[in-house]
């Protein structure tokens, strides 16, 4: 298995634009052809994963290991530098399983209008930039990872979407690159600042000093990062995007793609910034507080499940960035936790609302209901998903929340301590809203009597094989991540030491 | 001096292996012209295979020239790294638009085997300009570049707006000529030289001399009125060649009007025709006196790149916004001529780098772009943007290769267009000049909008019209070679980063 030290990161991350590329000279109409292919790309990329997660070392997960440092562009000192450590290890590992598990959904249902092989596609596509983003410790590949995923998703939500399709493409595609120039120019200007793009190098001797400049440049990576989190007040393309976009797309933002800028704080931002980090920190702690009640709120007045499940995505992110902001050992391992657990609770609710859409063939919360009644076993599904996204303890989403909040009565790195027990506070009533909202909606959704309208004559089929298939491995997930929370904080604790070595402890 | 001396040795000391591949092309063309006029009126079309067979062999004989520096004729033509890569671009470009050009002028206009013979010689100015040291070699590949370009507008001689398209050109054109010969003459007036090292001796002589013995040796010092009038009339002369505004009126109306291969000819060769004389004489003969220039290319960059980009935005015709999207590429090429420092060669070969890497990407994805307006508007089709609706339901591919060049031109992954932008904005920030790079910068997304626009219109409309667009073989090729090169240019950016990184004078 020597071979894995130094193709295992490269392999899974090229695989599936490989599969790509084979899908493209695949005749159009042959539809069982184009996903079994698609599904094997991706399939053998989650190999790949499998073993590169099974190579790691988990003693030295503090350190960057498999990597491999080529050169790629003499002229501007840019490398092929990839990568992994306990950081962005889960996060690889999970992208590569959910895009996977999209490949399996896409077995039976590919949206309309058709056109399978573009679909299968551009997935592959966007699944190499996912995957790039978190092996990449190169800042500009990080950046290209970074923006590839913007052009096959703009496809994703404008070809496939739903009845408001290109106003959502528009505004996440315009949103994103808005964000994603003033993260280019901070990467510029480290790199004329530090004299290097070395992600690894740059963290281990911050090339600013404090003050403004390093603030200026901090500022200029949070709009790129705060954009795709995203951050109250930037969060506004979401709802549309999410909602627009087809089940498996919802699927991979949520997921994975909202990942890509926490993992920025936490992988750039953070290490190579860090007096500005501490600077800000107030900031984005008060933020993120403001993105867990004020999407909380809004859940509350959602109509549409779907939407309902993008805010909640708000509020869910507004935790990971509270601990993020911390600058503990807890709130960042938390953090990290809650980006996992929030991609495999929030990726289970958007496939769930995508195959509700396709049995009811309406979202809206108001027509539907007694679901436990008519198809017990997806309904079943909901309210375990559920129950998970309020963080009932024993399920994944609890551990997130609980360390960020835990890491908010203490915060490291000089920071108020103050400001951070009120900024606990707000978000312990954040846990209270979003267990309301989403028992109220499991009351409205999965209880109550069924609908006249689906009642009778209606065949509406409990959770197909193959929906098991895709499911199921997010399902256990969640069950075995909340009862161990040490599979991934075991990983992560080492490497959050390390990044934490620059806040003075 | 200069000139009777070159007369007097040219016959002895020619190095022929040097000139081979503008003898070669030279041949070439004359054989085309000769060849047309024995054959039949069936197979004129005879003389496109004959020119590309040509330009192929010029490829061959600029290969077999790699890695050499030669100078012959007195020192007004130089063979090395810089002269070699631009002979290179315009083989390339040649070939390309002799396959966009083939189908156009077999079934529509007639004149074929003038056509070719008169690109051939256009495109021979270009190899002439890339070589060049001296200020009668540089005007007359200008002339070279410029004359037959004159008659190719006016091909499709029934129609009115091919006639004003060439009128108009050529009295611009003329206009132009004549203001950058004065420049030249009063340049030789002043420093006694021809040869563009010698033209760079002198002012750098007159530069460190007392003013008594400036006025002794009749040379003046940058500053002199006389010098900053000559360099600014030949900078006037280079500005309506590459349409920088404010001198850019002619290109929309004169795109419109030529047949529109010219239209691609002129916006690439043509273009970059006049682009490498610039570069030419602002590196070898003037940088010591840049501090007098450097403004108004500052200023001519930022209008161009500005008023460029927001004309373009109201389009409807793609011809006119390729027109309009080419003036403002020729901004961000211009904003590296405002970069030169005469105290740092460091920046200004960086500058020059970057000049070459945008220049070399630009001809491929304006080629191909130009292609796909051509491919879009035969057999019935129109240029109107507007009937690009769903075009991406009609013909798949063809929507995606325009989209990709779209992308390219726009500066997005995963096409090369991505590096030209970065490496202009690498070299302004390297160069201190941040205003710029920021200008650069909110252009860059201007530009997005009406580049996107049309991708939308393509992919998310749903088409007006069923039925595929037809594409010719040797379109096809063309767009698929240039998409296939801009995505590994991408992928792995040395393959011209290199070969610019090594260019020198």
């Amino acid at each position: 298995m020597e071979w894995i030290d130094s193709y295992g990161l490269s392999l899974a991350t090229f695989l599936p634009v490989a599969g790509a590329v084979v899908l493209l000279l695949l005749p159009v109409g042959a539809d069982g052809l184009l996903k079994l292919v698609g599904t094997v790309f991706s399939g053998l990329a989650l190999v790949v994963g499998v073993l590169v997660v099974a190579r790691f070392d988990y003693a030295g997960a503090g350190e960057i290991q498999l990597e491999v440092n080529a050169t790629w562009i003499p002229q501007i000192e840019a490398s092929y530098h990839i990568g992994i450590d306990g950081i962005s290890l889960p996060l690889f590992a999970l992208s590569l399983l959910v895009s996977f598990l999209c490949m399996i959904y896409c077995w039976f249902h590919i949206p309309e209008p058709g056109k399978t092989k573009a679909f299968l596609s551009l997935i592959l596509l966007l699944e190499t930039g996912m995957t790039g983003t978190f092996v990449a410790l190169d800042l500009i590949l990080f950046f290209i990872f970074f923006e590839v995923v913007l052009v096959p998703m703009y496809f994703l939500i404008g070809i496939w979407g739903g009845s408001r399709r290109q106003y959502a493409a528009v505004k996440f595609f315009l949103y994103t690159l808005f964000g994603s120039i003033f993260m280019l120019l901070g990467f510029l200007a480290i790199f004329f600042q530090g004299s290097s793009f070395d992600m690894i190098a740059l963290r281990n001797n911050p090339p600013l000093a404090s003050g403004t400049l390093q603030n200026i440049i901090f500022v200029g990576l949070f709009l790129g990062f705060a954009v795709k989190v995203p951050m109250w007040p930037f969060h506004t393309w979401l709802p549309d995007a999410h909602t627009e976009a087809p089940t498996v797309g919802s699927v991979l933002l949520a997921a994975i793609m909202l990942k890509m800028g926490t993992y920025g704080f936490i992988r750039i931002a953070y290490p190579i910034l860090p007096d500005a980090a501490m600077y800000f920190g107030p900031v984005i702690g008060i933020l993120a507080v403001i993105a867990i009640i004020y999407g909380a709120l809004c859940c509350f007045a959602q109509t549409d499940l779907k939407r309902l499940i993008a805010f909640s995505s708000v509020g869910h992110m507004g935790f990971v960035m509270l601990g993020i902001a911390t600058l503990t050992d807890r709130g960042i391992n938390g953090a990290i936790f809650g980006m996992v657990a929030h991609g495999l609770i929030t990726g289970m609710l958007f496939f769930l609302a995508g195959s509700m859409h396709e049995r009811y063939h309406t979202r809206e919360i108001a027509a539907l209901g007694g679901m436990l009644q008519q198809i017990p076993r997806f309904g079943a599904l909901l309210v375990y998903s559920a129950i998970a996204s309020l963080g009932l303890p024993g399920l994944a989403g609890f551990w997130g929340e609980m360390l960020a909040l835990l890491g908010s009565y203490q915060p490291g790195g000089g920071l108020d301590p103050f400001l951070f027990r009120i900024l606990m506070i707000g978000g312990g009533i954040g846990t209270v809203l979003t267990a309301g909202y989403l028992l109220w909606t499991l009351q409205r959704v999965a209880m109550g009597s069924i609908p006249e309208k689906f009642a009778a004559g209606h065949n509406i089929p409990d959770v197909r094989p193959l929906e098991w298939m895709a499911w199921s491995p997010l399902l256990v997930l969640i069950l075995a991540a909340g009862v161990y929370p040490k599979l991934v904080l075991g990983v992560t604790d080492e490497a959050v030491q390390t990044l934490l070595g620059a806040f003075g402890g | 001096m200069d000139l009777l001396a070159q007369g007097l040795q040219l016959g002895s000391s020619v190095d022929w292996h040097a000139v081979a591949p503008d003898v070669i092309l030279t041949v070439t063309a004359c054989v085309v012209l000769v060849a047309d006029l024995f054959l039949a009126d069936r197979s004129k079309w005879l003389a496109m295979p004959l020119s590309a067979a040509g330009i192929v062999v010029t490829l061959v004989a600029v290969v077999s020239l790699a890695g050499q520096r030669r100078t012959t004729l007195g020192g007004a033509y130089e063979i090395d790294s810089f002269a070699l890569l631009l002979k290179g671009v315009f083989c390339i470009i040649g070939l390309m638009v002799l396959a966009i050009s083939f189908n156009y002028f077999r079934t529509g206009v007639r004149f074929q085997g003038e056509y070719y013979f008169l690109m051939l010689c256009s495109l021979l100015g270009g190899l002439v300009m890339s070589s060049a040291r001296d200020l009668i070699t540089v005007f007359i590949a200008i002339e070279l570049i410029s004359v037959p370009g004159f008659v190719m507008t006016g091909l499709r001689k029934n129609d009115a707006k091919s006639n004003e398209a060439a009128l108009k050109f050529f009295l611009f054109g003329v206009l132009s000529t004549a203001v950058m010969l004065y420049g030249m003459s009063l340049i030789y007036g002043v420093t006694g030289h021809t040869l563009l090292s010698g033209i760079r001796a002198a002012l750098v002589v007159g530069r460190d001399l007392s003013p008594a013995a400036q006025s002794a040796v009749g040379i003046s010092v940058p500053g002199d009125p006389i010098i900053v009038l000559s360099v600014f009339f030949i900078i006037v002369g280079f500005a309506f060649k590459i349409s920088a505004v404010p001198f850019h009126f002619w290109a929309p109306d004169t795109y419109e009007g030529a047949p529109s291969p010219v239209a691609a000819f002129l916006s690439t060769a043509s273009k970059i025709g006049g682009f490498v004389g610039l570069l030419v004489l602002m590196f070898t003969a003037f940088p010591d006196v840049a501090d007098v220039w450097r403004p108004v290319f500052a200023v001519l960059a930022t209008a161009t790149m500005t008023v460029g980009n927001l004309i373009a935005l109201r389009q409807r015709h793609i011809i006119r916004l390729l027109a309009y999207s080419g003036i403002a590429q020729s901004g961000y090429i211009l904003v590296t001529f405002a970069l030169i420092d005469p105290a740092s060669p460091a920046v200004n070969s960086q500058a020059l780098e970057s000049a070459l890497v945008y220049i070399s990407i630009y001809a491929v994805m304006d080629l191909g772009a130009f292609a796909a307006a051509i491919a879009f508007a035969r057999r019935g089709g129109t240029y109107f943007i507007d009937d690009y609706a769903g075009l991406w339901q009609r013909s798949p591919v063809l929507a995606t290769l325009l989209a990709g060049f779209m992308l390219s031109l726009a500066g997005a992954p995963p096409m090369a267009g991505a590096w030209a932008k970065l490496f202009v904005f690498l070299a302004a920030i390297n160069a201190q000049v941040y205003w710029l790079a920021v200008v650069m910068g909110a252009n860059a997304v201007i530009a997005a909008f009406y580049y996107l626009a049309i991708v939308r219109r393509m992919f998310l409309e749903p088409p007006e019209i069923e039925g595929p667009v037809e594409v010719p073989f040797l379109l096809r090729t063309a767009m698929g070679a240039a998409a296939l090169a801009l995505f590994v240019a991408f992928i792995y950016p040395p393959i011209i980063t290199t070969l610019a990184g090594g260019s020198i004078f």
